[in-house]
């Protein structure tokens, strides 16, 4: 019950229910108390417009609209809910039919729901009003049975989904009848939704029986609903427009109510179900205590090698309780032809330091940098064209999943071409002709075919091929890789792996390999960059892995299995969790997790100094301590 | 029955056949079923009204022996079987009867009334669609990830509000204010140019702000999309991604339901030609079934069903045209 209170706390919510409830009770109080007043004749004054005794004006009788209308409010929502509950009963029928009478004569009534349902309601609406014959209780079957396929529709998805649960085949193991399941187990489950669609058809009901009193198919005089008023007050728009306007102004209202309503509901149940938005410590507070570490020492000076020069990059997302800062001030530089890995678990920041050097941010994040230089121009200046030029023929990117990074409705040729027609102004035909080459260049057999066809029809391996010829279309100096290998089968990892070497060396190609596996790293890259909750811990040649320094590099290299590692062994983890990026703790960021941390590591956070940030670089570590936290682990 | 049976083995036909091929032949089974299904239910729907669908036509002073008459030339004395068999006959070589209260033959009344509700439902679904996708494109745009929640929530509200109205009471709206108060739009017929403007508009307004309200949905989802990263990584305008990467496939997951919502305009013309006095099929429907004049509705009732299955059809059709995996993806 208290998750259907939620609906009261969005305005439209409350808006919803109180017009609800305000219909309902004119529903019962307006006959009460007006229908002497909607029923008083006076012919002296006729089709008279609005004034200060009828504030609506008057029919052809002279009749007051205005009561009318109030008093039309139970007709018009009794007829609507009759009909909602012919829906939902027909509905229930067919919806359940495959549960009740096997798998196919179930099928059989689906086809038939399926087939209704792509007819329009006010289509079946008019067959069954025929059928039924024109009048009230004629438009309540025939508004009641148009409303049943898509009802049935409804309750057969939601009862399928049930149906495979373990308790309800338990249930008929156990030896339980159909019907007896349907009523204990099945109908009680899918009660919620039913009753919110119940609630959004029968505002759907209350237009529909508008419309067909409107078509004067539905209730006939003497009685009147809002529909037959409509019906009377258009014939005379002219003369008094209030006629048709008030009782029209009264549908709406009333139809709006329950579909607000009924959705509100729906959309306060389905919050229930999910849980709410976790709501994220704030972490406005560390961020004024993060110095500006290392800005000046680490990037080379000799300008004219150098690719990428980046210094100080942050990256600060808005966070529901304050900003969120992933990347917290790195510098590092990359020299010509240089291959430099990336490694880090995931959320320390790396993918986003490839997006943001490569200026791929979501531009709800922020990216400062003290300086962001590709081949000696600035990228932190606003969105220009030189820029993108530069960007688009000297920075190839290769992404994680070549499953979804390729446009489905594109043929490859053509996704591969775009970028040379727009910054090489190549003609379509010159463009698909390079595509061609360059898929040949990675090794794409029967490129010109290949080029015709739709991403879909290449494998995992062929398509991040693809995706390197893609930056290839220009003439890179620098090319991203985003956890190139991750997705695919371990037999084309070292395909794609060779094939950004030998793109390497052929032309002096700079290379940024994040990465979660440091022996990949170590096999392609001349140097490695250790990342840890948004910060570089450690900076060093990739022959110098096995001699690092730093306590979070060293966990990840033993982490690795070799050749000597004894695989009756558990195989070792670090323990811990990776640090949650909204919430950094003071101090070094690893001092949770770290078997060397003191108590300063907890209040200081080290700077990184002869590539190496930490209090206790190269101390030897205890091995029964690491062994001692890997038990506890393993027990929790 | 007997159509359902001979369709069903159709698919097994090619087992090398084309992608293309088997997708042909299973949409057109689909299709030739709905069709049974829709004629074989307007055969039975004079069959169910209780009591004797003449007399009710003629009214209850008509004399016994005119009813008798009509009923031999309506053949309703014959088994049920033979009159289904004359029916399909009759439906094949274009008979639909005679309209038993103005005695014209109902393919002529038929054929008179399509036109206007053709270029109504038309026209109004083409404005609908000219309307939508660029207001939910740039919906989609501007309420990205992260951005304009406060647009996000105003256009939400809007358009589901106006989506709920129903069109024949926006018509009587659109009538008081262009017809009645202001004076500058014609309310009734066909004959100018101008009295297309209110039916059109009263029929395009809900059905735009509900798909303006689906594409805008899928633009913010497909934004999100690997490939739209890919595609900003080629660095080319922002228009290109949005318009050459984003919206087609934001379209593709669209069709569906604009299909749904192309077919139920099609119904929806009903109404709004009676608001309007529209000559077309859906005044003649209201008034053939105050008239019990059967026939004609029968024969209306196919005429707006067929267009239904066509318009799904199509649709489905330009979905495998522009994703061919939709062709593999339906089971």
């Amino acid at each position: 019950m208290r998750r259907w209170m939620r609906v009261l706390r969005t305005p439209l919510g409350l808006t919803a229910t109180l017009l609800t409830v305000g219909v309902l009770v004119m529903a019962v109080i307006a006959p009460i108390l007006w229908t002497d007043d909607a029923d008083a004749i006076d012919t002296s004054n006729i089709l008279a417009p609005p004034s200060s005794e009828h504030w609506a004006g008057t029919d052809n009788l002279g009749r007051d609209i205005f009561y009318r209308t109030l008093v039309a409010t139970r007709l018009s929502v009794e007829l609507a809910l009759s009909a909602t509950v012919i829906a939902v009963v027909v509905g229930l029928v067919l919806g359940t039919a495959s549960f009740l009478l096997g798998r196919r004569a179930g099928r059989f009534v689906n086809a038939g729901i399926n087939i209704a349902v792509a007819f329009p309601g006010i289509l079946l609406a008019l067959f069954f009003a025929v059928i039924f014959g024109v009048g009230a209780t004629g438009a309540v079957l025939a508004i009641g049975m148009a409303g049943a396929p898509a009802f049935g529709r409804l309750t057969q998805t939601l009862v399928a989904g049930i149906a495979s649960r373990d308790f309800v085949a338990a249930a008929r193991v156990a030896g339980v009848g159909r019907f007896r399941s349907l009523f204990r187990h099945v109908l009680p489950n899918i009660a919620e939704p039913l009753v919110v669609n119940a609630t959004i058809s029968a505002g759907s009901a209350l237009l529909a029986f508008a419309g067909l009193s409107f078509l004067g198919l539905g209730v006939q005089q003497p009685k009147y609903d809002w529909g037959r008023l409509l019906y009377d007050g258009i014939s005379s728009i002219y003369v008094n427009p209030w006629a048709a306007l008030v009782p029209g102004t009264a549908v709406i209202v009333a139809g709006l109510a329950f579909n607000l309503f009924g959705e509100s509901v729906a959309k306060a149940l389905g919050v229930g179900v999910v849980g709410g938005i976790p709501e994220l410590p704030s972490v406005s507070a560390h961020l004024e205590d993060v110095a500006p570490v290392d800005a000046s020492r680490r990037p080379a000076e000799d300008v004219d090698d150098v690719v990428l020069d980046v210094r100080n990059l942050r990256v600060t997302f808005p966070g529901p309780r304050g900003p969120i800062r992933p990347v917290r001030g790195i510098s590092f530089a990359v020299r010509r032809g240089e291959a430099v890995g990336v490694v880090g678990e995931s959320g320390s920041g790396k993918s986003l330091t490839a997006l943001a050097v490569s200026r791929l941010v979501d531009d709800s994040g922020r990216v400062e940098a003290d300086r962001l230089d590709l081949l000696g121009t600035d990228l932190r200046a606003a969105d220009s064209k030189a820029q993108r030029q530069l960007l688009g023929t000297s920075m190839a990117m290769v992404f994680q999943d070549p499953m979804t990074s390729f446009n489905p409705t594109q043929r490859m040729g053509g996704q591969l071409a775009e970028s040379a027609r727009h910054h090489q102004g190549l003609s379509k035909k010159d463009a698909l002709s390079r595509a061609v080459d360059r898929l040949r260049s990675v090794r794409i057999t029967e490129p010109e075919k290949r080029a015709h066809q739709y991403p879909h029809e290449f494998s995992g391996g062929m398509r991040q091929r693809a995706m390197i010829g893609m930056g290839l279309m220009g003439t890179p100096a620098l090319i991203v890789a985003d956890e190139p290998t991750t997705a695919l089968d371990v037999t084309v990892q070292q395909q794609v792996l060779d094939l950004l070497a030998s793109i390497r060396e052929a032309d002096d190609v700079a290379l940024i390999l994040i990465s979660h596996d440091v022996t990949v790293v170590g096999e392609v890259c001349d140097r490695v960059l250790v990342m840890y909750a948004g910060r570089i811990v450690e900076d060093l040649p990739a022959g110098e892995l096995s001699a690092a320094q730093h306590p979070y590099t060293r966990a990840l290299m033993a982490a690795v299995p070799d050749m000597h590692t004894d695989l009756d062994e558990p195989l070792a983890v670090i323990p811990g969790r990776p640090v949650d990026p909204s919430d950094v703790p003071q101090g070094c960021a690893y001092a949770a997790r770290c078997p060397l941390a003191s108590a300063r590591c907890r209040t200081e956070e080290p700077a990184l100094v002869d590539g190496v940030a930490c209090w206790h670089a190269g101390e030897p570590i205890d091995i029964e301590v690491v062994d001692r936290e890997l038990e506890e682990v393993e027990a929790s | 029955m007997s159509l359902a049976s001979s369709v069903a083995p159709a698919p097994r036909v090619g087992v090398t056949a084309h992608p293309w091929v088997r997708f042909g032949v299973r949409r057109l089974g689909r299709l030739l079923v709905s069709l049974w299904v829709l004629i074989t239910a307007s055969f039975l729907m004079i069959h169910l009204i209780p009591g004797d669908p003449v007399r009710a036509a003629l009214g209850p002073t008509a004399p016994a022996a005119l009813v008798a008459a009509k009923r031999e030339e309506m053949g309703l004395d014959d088994p049920i079987l033979v009159q289904y068999w004359h029916y399909l006959q009759n439906l094949f070589t274009g008979d639909l009867g005679t309209s038993i209260t103005s005695q014209l033959p109902v393919s002529d009344i038929v054929s008179q009334r399509l036109p206007a509700t053709l270029q109504l439902a038309v026209l109004a679904f083409v404005v609908a669609v000219l309307v939508a996708v660029p207001l939910g494109v740039t919906m989609g745009v501007l309420t990205r990830r992260g951005h304009g929640r406060r647009t996000e929530l105003a256009f939400t509200t809007t358009s589901v509000i106006i989506g709920i109205i129903p069109d024949f009471l926006i018509a009587v709206g659109l009538v008081y204010v262009f017809g009645v108060n202001l004076g500058w739009l014609p309310v009734a017929g066909n004959d100018t140019p101008s009295s297309y403007v209110l039916p059109v508009l009263a029929l395009m307004v809900g059905p735009a702000a509900i798909l303006s309200r689906i594409i805008r949905v899928e633009m913010v989802a497909v934004l999100e999309a690997d490939f739209v990263r890919t595609a900003r990584a080629k660095r080319i305008p922002n228009r290109s991604v949005y318009l050459g990467h984003a919206l087609p496939n934001a379209l593709t997951a669209s069709l569906t339901l604009g299909g749904l919502i192309l077919g139920s305009m099609v119904a929806g013309t009903v109404l709004v030609e009676n608001v309007f006095a529209w000559p077309g099929l859906g005044s003649t429907i209201v008034s053939s079934i105050l008239n019990k004049d059967y026939q004609v509705v029968q024969a209306i009732v196919i005429v707006y069903g067929v267009a239904v299955l066509l318009v799904n059809t199509a649709v489905d059709v330009a979905l495998a045209l522009l994703d061919p995996r939709s062709m593999i993806r339906e089971d």
